[in-house]
């Protein structure tokens, strides 16, 4: 099953550098799928089944969803992927790149100093993950709800949709002007 | 289901995904692949936390990942709402146009 799990990584990798080398929006989300995809692939090898089952369920089915919500509602299309083409040239990418790789070269040299034998993964089931999460973690998954409240209250105030009033006297007309809007929609 | 896998494999498989997300975040100037970018380096840490729960048989790495999922889920609800709210301003996802924020 070894063959498996490297499967699962070359084509998390893959998908990954499609993801930051796309020009098109929804290329790169597409990718970004498959990459969450193979991401499950290595939980659900690595013995945590209920971790690839949220994975896929609120990673692929809903973050992405909203994603592909706002670069429709964007119209993000060909005019955006030709921008982005322009603004990526090598220039631009090849200095960050050259650093992140001496990083993540270091990282290798530090991880591989460290000989560690291999090992089977121990399958954790749902059920010791609910029992720690809901005694140990407990303050834990509580202030996790009061974030997710702060962020959808956060989200509702930032998304709402506000005209730019240049001036006062401007401030009437716009004002009717909603209003009649508002008359219209009733 | 039996895998034998060594953990350095599966760490430096976490390390490579996190690098390509710092990679993603500085390359690129439109703000929603850099949302983007952002999520590939907290899926990394995921599986590292998960890589490290399961070598122990400790249900605390899929805690962790559960807690991750919940951050994740709160950061892009504000962060579209912005860069909706970004867009609507400036017409514009191009980073670069909002140097009037002074910050």
């Amino acid at each position: 099953m070894e063959i498996a799990f490297y499967i699962a990584g070359t084509v998390a990798v893959v998908a990954t550098l499609m993801v930051i080398t796309r020009h098109n929006p929804v290329h790169a989300l597409l990718y970004l799928n498959v990459s969450l995809m193979a991401h499950a692939m290595l939980f659900y090898l690595l013995g945590a089944s209920f971790a690839a089952l949220l994975e896929i369920i609120i990673y692929a089915g809903a973050i992405m969803v909203l994603f592909i919500f706002v670069v429709m509602l964007l119209n993000l299309g060909k005019e955006t992927a030709e921008q982005e083409r322009k603004w990526l040239k090598a220039k631009v990418w090849i200095g960050p790149s050259a650093l992140s790789a001496i990083l993540f070269a270091e990282f290798l040299a530090l991880v591989l100093s460290s000989g560690q034998a291999a090992y089977s993964p121990a399958v954790v089931s749902p059920r010791e993950v609910a029992i720690s999460l809901f005694r140990e973690y407990l303050i834990g998954v509580e202030l996790a709800a009061m974030l997710l409240m702060a962020a959808v209250v956060g989200a509702a105030h930032i998304g709402r949709h506000k005209r730019l009033v240049l001036h006062r006297f401007l401030k009437e007309e716009v004002e009717k002007e909603e209003e009649k809007h508002e008359e219209m929609v009733l | 289901m039996k895998t034998t896998v060594s953990a350095e494999a599966v760490i430096l498989l976490a390390g490579l995904l996190f690098a390509l997300g710092i990679v993603g975040v500085i390359i690129r100037k439109n703000i929603i692949f850099m949302l983007l970018s952002v999520e590939i380096m907290l899926n990394a840490s995921g599986l590292a936390f998960i890589a490290a729960g399961s070598r122990w048989g400790q249900p605390d790495g899929q805690v962790m990942f559960v807690f991750i999922l919940a951050m994740a889920a709160a950061e892009v609800s504000i962060g579209l709402a912005l860069i909706l709210q970004i867009y609507h301003q400036h017409k514009s996802l191009n980073i670069d146009n909002l140097k009037e924020m002074n910050g």
